[in-house]
């Protein structure tokens, strides 16, 4: 299973050599087997007598993080997604997508998410399935942003990147809080614990933690804001990702936990009305749209919203229900997605108001169109899948358990109203979207393109799309018991087959498919008079303003606070440093009470030894006072020196020889550059200023005094330099200890100071040398 | 004495300090060098002063300096010679492309 998931990642590193072909065969043919063979590999399990299975490879085992593979009725259903639903939009792609394209970059974006999403799904461990969730965020980011040079690209990559990774993250602080409390990584490990998690103190904080994380994927309101945005992407990543799968990960990621929470009278009060008033408002805000893809960007979040709710009544039918229109919404949706980006192709606009009477241009585009959008309104015929999804949609909004008291009663009580009013304008968008596009008056002045039918390899894939509306429609039941109810029991165990068909009889759900129909219909034609309701209603109210405000709010305070620190000025930041190192270190040092000294234990002083420590302080501080720029390097000639003859007294002779020669040759070297730097001036800072300086550097001199005092009076280890005295000749072979030390004990460690030399001295030999040559 | 060493160690690092806040370049790169000169003598002074002969093996002798003070410092004074040659040829090419040592007019442009 690990070689599956791992499959179309370790074949995207191939994709740079096969792109350098692509004039010749188009990338996506090689990229198409990965899906497919996946899904041919994962269709086997389907099955009655399908069991879950797991298979486990060691990552981290020391903490817990392992790739966990765990294969139910769920994992099962979205792999057969992924890897179907990629197989016909890399198939779609390779019409879509013209040669000259970077398409190298496309196919290893899409690869990239294929792994990440088909890991998000399979993974029983939570932190490996975060890893995965935020490498799908990447992967879209990736592929929203892909025409790069477009503005509108990369301010919806931005966007879809901020919320989702946002709840990303607040997704793994949930996890972490689980893991604590259940002391386990593996959700279904958490889930057998059930009962520790909810009656544990951070259950409200869990719950809010791991929904963030599912609401902000799943584009509900109202984090919906990022999805119409994220249309700009290609229109097969549009199909693939924004419709049939990465955002259905929010809907997974709840599936999942759902057993762990669905006791949790909060979890329904959440969910179901996140979700709900997500279908009211994203189907509401749908008919206002004029582009096509926003159309069905807003019909995404709607429907999402829709599962979202049904996976939040957590009823068995309800569940059964909500697995159903997974499935649906992917045939539909894709292929409604497909369509739109056929008519894109072809006539070069998806602008609403452009477009009309193309059914006759382009009939089979036409034909798919009216089964998508039909299925996706719920019209009721016997060959559209939508209708029955919506079917048991209503009859699930009816048959709620009585909530008991308070919040939860008047979420059952309202919600079915609720539902039609979402539902009404879903139909009212899906026939906006049909008859806007291939009926009415001809604009063909309008369009940058002739318009004319797509070839037949891009109409292959929404075909198929079409073809699995109407078998579903057709023979409704010939999935459930094999594939469906496998899915359906990972989430509720208690959930049982459900015979799906037309006629029911004229019960509650059919008369209100009857009232959306009746009503969507007359408010579909009367659209012209009501439609000016929006400029009150969100009017100029509305997510994106409070997400542009907040973004914009949040670049000013950085930059106020960056620009007050980094100024440019190197005193300053030197000061900075200083002044940061002092508090510092003085703070530690006074709540560890470090500071400790003691006299015994010191070397005798000596008249010779203090006459020259007092030249070199004398010379240090002349330094300063200094305004003659021959001066002050001869005087920090004498510092140099002054050093050398303490290390002659202090018995370390290859320091003494070794200082001499540097200073000797530095002294050399800074009269060399005397004669280029300008005249030394009077220090002509403000008193002010004069006295921070000093205060810092007597400060900072202080604490080194004390430190230094503190660290002689102390001895926590003993010293490892008898180690060097008994070995110098034994191992090192040598007599001079020092020598043998940066030789050969820390040999590399010398290695490396003369590569720095080398490199400053080529540094130094371009400056001079180089740039001279350029001046000339 | 070695109280001595570790008070002049302080003033160096405090005279370093001061003309490293100077706007000069050439009073900056002497605040390195002196900074530099403050830290070997601390960190000789870390393996105590005068105890026994300099650290070359000799017959009878037991008591030796520390050796490994002495190696670091080593280590660190051909370093830093590296590092104010490098400095001293930056400040050079500064000043000669741009007129000024003064840091101050060399802040660039702002709002960068």
């Amino acid at each position: 299973m690990i070689f599956a998931v791992l499959l179309p990642f370790i074949f995207a590193f191939f994709i740079p050599f096969l792109s350098k072909i692509k004039h010749r065969i188009h990338t996506g043919i090689f990229v198409l087997l990965i899906p497919l063979s996946i899904f041919i590999y994962f269709v086997r399990f389907v099955g009655t007598n399908f069991s879950p299975t797991r298979q486990t490879y060691n990552w981290i085992p020391s903490l817990g993080i392992n790739f966990d593979f765990y294969l139910d009725g769920l994992s099962l259903l979205f792999v057969l997604l992924i890897t179907g639903i990629g197989s016909l939009v890399v198939l779609y792609s390779i019409y879509y997508l013209d040669r000259s394209e970077r398409l190298g970059h496309f196919y290893v974006y899409l690869l990239m998410f294929m792994t990440a999403m088909l890991g998000v799904v399979l993974s029983d461990n939570v932190f490996v399935l975060y890893t995965f969730w935020e490498l799908t965020s990447i992967s879209s980011f990736l592929l929203i942003g892909y025409w790069h040079f477009k503005e509108r690209s990369r301010y919806g990559a931005l966007k879809s990147m901020l919320i989702t990774v946002f709840g990303g993250l607040s997704m793994l602080g949930g996890f972490v809080l689980l893991s604590i409390v259940t002391k386990t990584t593996s959700i279904q490990g958490m889930i057998e614990q059930a009962d520790l998690v909810l009656n544990s103190n951070y259950l409200p904080l869990i719950l809010i933690f791991i929904l963030l994380g599912a609401f902000t994927k799943s584009a509900q309101f109202p984090f919906h804001i990022w999805l119409p945005d994220a249309m700009e992407a290609p229109t097969p990543v549009s199909a693939y990702l924004h419709s049939a799968t990465m955002v259905k990960a929010g809907l997974f990621l709840i599936a999942r936990f759902s057993p762990l929470f669905h006791t949790y009278e909060w979890f329904y009060i959440i969910v179901s009305t996140v979700g709900i008033i997500t279908l009211c408002w994203g189907s509401y805000m749908a008919v206002r749209q004029t582009d096509l893809k926003a159309i069905l960007a807003f019909s995404t979040i709607s429907q999402l919203g829709m599962i979202m709710a049904m996976l939040g009544f957590g009823t068995k039918i309800a569940i059964f229900a909500a697995v159903f229109h997974i499935l649906n919404h992917a045939t539909f949706k894709g292929s409604l997605f497909m369509v739109a980006g056929i008519i894109d192709h072809e006539t070069g606009t998806r602008d609403i108001r452009k477009l009309g009477g193309l059914l006759t241009l382009m009939p089979i585009t036409a034909t798919l169109a009216i089964f998508g959008t039909f299925s996706m309104a719920g019209v009721p015929l016997p060959f559209l899948n939508g209708f029955y999804s919506k079917e048991l949609f209503f009859d699930a909004t009816v048959k709620l358990p009585d909530g008991g008291a308070g919040i939860a009663s008047l979420l059952t009580a309202s919600i079915p109203y609720l539902a039609v009013f979402g539902s009404i304008f879903t139909f009212v968008y899906s026939m906006y979207f049909f008859f806007g596009v291939f009926t009415g008056p001809q604009k063909l002045a309008l369009l940058p393109k002739k318009p004319h039918e797509a070839p037949f390899g891009m109409l292959m894939s929404p075909m198929l799309l079409i073809a699995g509306v109407v078998i579903i429609g057709l023979f409704p039941n010939s999935f459930n018991a094999s594939f469906l109810l496998h899915a359906a029991t990972a989430v509720n165990p208690s959930s049982e087959f459900v015979d799906v068909y037309f006629w029911h009889g004229f019960i509650t759900p059919f008369k209100m498919s009857l009232i959306v129909v009746g009503v969507g219909l007359a408010l579909f034609l009367t659209r012209r008079y009501w439609k000016n309701i929006y400029n009150f209603f969100p009017g100029k109210l509305s997510f994106n303003n409070l997400y542009d405000g907040l973004l914009e709010k949040v670049d000013q305070y950085t930059a106020t606070v960056t620009n007050f620190y980094m100024n440019g000025s190197l005193k300053n930041y030197v000061a900075i440093i200083i002044g940061t190192i002092f508090i510092v270190t003085l703070s530690f040092m006074f709540i560890t009470d470090g500071f400790t000294i003691s006299n015994d234990n010191l070397a005798d002083v000596t008249g010779i030894e203090l006459a020259v420590v007092f030249i070199i302080a004398i010379a240090a501080i002349a330094t300063i006072f200094t305004n003659h720029k021959l001066a002050i390097i001869l005087i920090t000639g004498v510092v140099g020196y002054g050093v050398a003859i303490l290390f002659v007294i202090y018995r370390a002779p290859d320091l003494a020889l070794t200082q001499l020669v540097i200073e000797t040759v530095s002294v050399v070297l800074f009269l060399l550059s005397f004669y280029h730097f300008p005249k030394l001036q009077k220090r002509e800072e403000s008193i002010a200023s004069k006295w921070m300086n000093a205060t810092l550097s007597i400060g900072f001199g202080a604490l080194i005094i004390l430190v230094g005092i503190s660290a002689h009076s102390s001895s926590w280890f003993s010293s490892i330099s008898d180690y060097f005295i008994e070995t110098s000749y034994s191992l090192g072979g040598g007599d001079n200890i020092v020598n043998v030390i940066l030789v050969d004990m820390r040999g590399l460690d010398t290695l490396f100071e003369i590569t720095v030399l080398g490199i400053a001295a080529l540094a130094i030999f371009s400056l001079i040398k180089l740039r001279d040559k350029e001046a000339k | 004495m070695e109280f001595i060493v570790i008070v002049l160690a302080g003033i160096l690092f405090a005279t370093a300090i001061y003309n490293l806040l100077q706007k000069q370049m050439l009073r900056i790169i002497i605040g390195t060098v002196l900074l530099s000169h403050g830290a070997h003598l601390m960190i000789l002074t870390m393996g105590k002063l005068k105890r026994g002969k300099p650290p070359i093996l000799e017959e009878g002798v037991a008591n030796y300096t520390d050796p490994l003070p002495q190696a670091l410092i080593l280590t660190s004074i051909v370093i830093s010679f590296g590092i104010t040659s490098l400095l001293l040829v930056l400040a050079y090419r500064t000043a000669k492309t741009n007129n000024t040592d003064n840091m101050e007019q060399l802040r660039g442009e702002t709002n960068e």
